[in-house]
């Protein structure tokens, strides 16, 4: 498959002081759904801005579609849509107007009412957009997007602060915008955005991809597909993990920095669990709290930076 | 014999619907910005009030305040005395009685009136059929009067003029205070309605990352900008009409140029406000930034330039900077083309001037202008 988007050691500096891209580099094929993930200030928002154009790198190179920003900027906005991170457009156009203006930006674009069906915008076509709810907004927001008939889309977060529906209809969207032949690069700090959305993901954290695979790889790095959390008496930070991680099955183990919630990557549960209970036991204390369930990108992400992704 | 074996089934998979294409031309993007910027105006009432109301309620309330007063009465003062009656009657029956209005009072109340500006000019009737006047020489009402009621008493006494005179009156529209301030008021709504629209509306759409996003379109950024001075020039044809139009109607002021000429001498205004208006906002990112930089360049011109008083009343040494003011050729062009129904081509000094302005700025503003 030949790249749709690629970016080499791309750095960004600001005011000469505040490093927030350092040194990314991304290949993207085409026709893939793309994901940057990473908690906020990780440099998303600013990689994604380099790649549309709409700010320039301090240095490295960005190549889309085979073309360069420096030598083809105007082929290259005809063959892209973007929805920024929370564009307002204007509040007493109606939700046809908006749309019928992006169009006319484009050489050949698509019809206003096919888009207006495709996001389901069509009972909204007459209101005016300041009437519209968050979902409608966002919708919106990508229908200016895919009305200029894009081979490459680019969504910056284009589902936070949605509900779940929305968040749902947006993603049905997505997908059939990827099924007609088109690339996404998306960031997000919803993992399961993340999961169910993208074929292969990047995690970003201070500028940099720290890891780079389908999600189900990245997940089958953690060692083991499960995790099991448990908490109990005696506990303390900075006790030592090491009988946890001689318990069979286990393939890495995590405290948590407040409190005593330990987390161990297990292959095979079934072995593991009693084993826990039965050193739990001998250690005469007693369990505060028990889980079992599948690892998630999360997880990943925890064991990769020690953090949370959403530190809210 | 050869059994057919049925064809391996390709899953059923529809191939996705390509989508249907229009085709738009060069002017799409400039015709749709300029369409939706019209339609944003036309749906804020504020603006509406701003723009045309208010102009409208700003002449109304000045042509009121300033209109032409009936022919000045000079009110006087007769010295209470003997002949103080006798005076009376003189004026009364002379034939400028109608533009004299006298009153007998006690010579300290009639002087006391005088220094007040209650009478214009006290006469003093004196013992021996004589006269005396006192009047101010700085005060040009009081000048008047006085040639006025020496006039009416000499006539009254039988005076016989050498020389046969004879008058026409000309009090004709076209030389009012309300015909010198109608063309200044279009000057100046012109240019603050050129300035606000635009400053406010880049400055709103840089906080909303709409200009943001329009440039991560295809869309021109030349045509962005032509469309947002154009929508100035269209909502500037309705200002100019709507106030000349009152001043005909309510004033009866007579328009002496083409209209076609007035609107385009207005257009030009337009493009110069629109060219600062762009400047001013190109890099503010908040309203407050905007409105400071854009008071301080009217500012001047609201004073010097000649909206409500003439400049010539400034020190001839500041008339060449004041002329090389936009506004000042604005209002000047307009005044020659509305009141004396100058040609175009006479004015073509201070078109220029309009036009250095404009361009010079919408240029500058292309080079600074921050899209972010």
């Amino acid at each position: 498959m030949p790249l749709a988007i690629q970016c080499r050691d791309l750095r960004k500096t600001y005011d000469g002081k505040v490093e927030a891209v350092r040194g990314l580099n991304l290949e993207i094929e085409s026709g893939e759904c793309f994901g940057l993930l990473g908690p906020n200030g990780a440099g998303k928002t600013t990689t994604i801005e380099i790649l549309e154009g709409l700010l320039a790198p301090s240095s490295g190179q960005v190549t889309i579609l085979g073309k360069t920003w420096e030598s083809d900027a105007r082929e290259l906005r005809e063959s892209m849509g973007i929805s920024l991170q929370e564009t307002r457009l204007a509040e007493k156009l109606t939700v046809r107007e908006t749309i019928d203006l992006f169009a006319s930006f484009y050489r050949e674009p698509r019809l206003s009412d096919d888009v207006l069906e495709e996001l389901q915008l069509s009972e909204k076509a007459d209101a005016w957009v300041g009437k519209l709810s968050g979902g409608q907004r966002q919708r919106l927001a990508v229908a200016t997007a895919l009305v200029g008939n894009p081979k490459v889309l680019f969504l910056d977060e284009p589902t936070t602060g949605l509900d779940p529906q929305s968040r749902r209809q947006l993603w049905d969207i997505v997908r059939g915008f990827q099924k007609r032949g088109g690339t996404v690069l998306l960031t997000t700090h919803y993992m399961e955005e993340a999961e169910r959305l993208c074929d292969r993901l990047a995690i970003i954290d201070h500028g940099q991809v720290i890891a780079e695979g389908t999600p189900a790889e990245l997940i089958a790095r953690l060692g083991g597909h499960h995790v099991v959390e448990f908490a109990a008496s005696g506990e303390q930070n900075g006790a030592s993990t090491e009988p946890w991680k001689a318990l069979p099955g286990v393939e890495s183990v995590q405290r948590d920095d407040d409190g005593g919630l330990v987390r161990l990557h297990v292959r095979e549960p079934h072995l593991t669990v009693p084993a826990l209970l039965d050193l739990i036991m001998r250690q005469n204390s007693h369990l505060l709290h028990l889980s079992t369930r599948q690892a998630s990108l999360e997880d990943v992400f925890v064991r990769l930076t020690g953090r949370h992704l959403r530190e809210d | 014999m050869a059994v057919s074996e049925p064809l391996p089934k390709v899953k059923d998979s529809p191939e996705p619907k390509q989508p249907t294409l229009l085709h738009n031309g060069r002017w799409s993007g400039f015709t749709h910005l300029l369409a939706a910027r019209m339609t944003e105006l036309w749906r804020e009432p504020e603006v509406m009030f701003w723009v045309f109301v208010f102009p409208l309620l700003l002449a109304l309330g000045l042509g009121i305040a300033f209109r032409d007063k009936p022919a000045d009465v000079t009110p006087v003062a007769i010295v209470a005395g003997s002949d103080a009656e006798n005076t009376l009657a003189m004026l009364e029956r002379s034939p400028e009685h109608s533009l004299i209005r006298a009153q007998i009072a006690e010579r300290s109340v009639a002087l006391k009136g005088f220094r007040l500006g209650k009478y214009d000019l006290v006469i003093e009737p004196g013992s021996a059929g004589e006269f005396h006047y006192v009047y101010d020489p700085a005060r040009p009402e009081s000048v008047l009067s006085r040639r006025e009621v020496d006039d009416a008493l000499q006539s009254a006494a039988g005076r016989k003029n050498p020389l046969t005179t004879a008058t026409t009156v000309s009090s004709e529209p076209g030389s009012r205070y309300i015909d010198f301030l109608i063309p200044g008021l279009i000057g100046m709504n012109v240019m603050n309605a050129a300035m606000w629209g635009i400053g406010f509306a880049l400055v709103d759409m840089r906080q909303r990352k709409l200009l943001k996003r329009f440039v991560g379109t295809p869309m021109r950024r030349s045509d962005f900008l032509t469309a947002l001075a154009s929508s100035r020039i269209l909502l500037m044809f309705v200002e100019v009409g709507l106030l000349l139009g009152f001043g005909v109607f309510f004033f009866h002021m007579r328009v002496m140029g083409q209209w076609l000429s007035i609107l385009l001498v207005g257009a030009f205004g337009a493009l110069s406000f629109s060219g600062i208006g762009l400047l001013s906002a190109s890099r503010a990112q908040k309203i407050e930034t905007a409105s400071g930089l854009m008071n301080l360049i009217m500012m001047p011109m609201w004073i010097f330039s000649g909206v409500f008083f003439s400049y010539e009343r400034f020190p001839a040494v500041l008339h060449p900077f004041i002329k090389a003011l936009p506004l000042t050729a604005l209002n000047d062009a307009l005044r020659a083309t509305v009141l004396e129904g100058a040609t175009l081509a006479s004015q073509s000094g201070r078109l220029l001037v309009m036009a250095v302005w404009g361009v010079l700025s919408f240029l500058l503003a292309l080079r600074v202008f921050r899209w972010t």
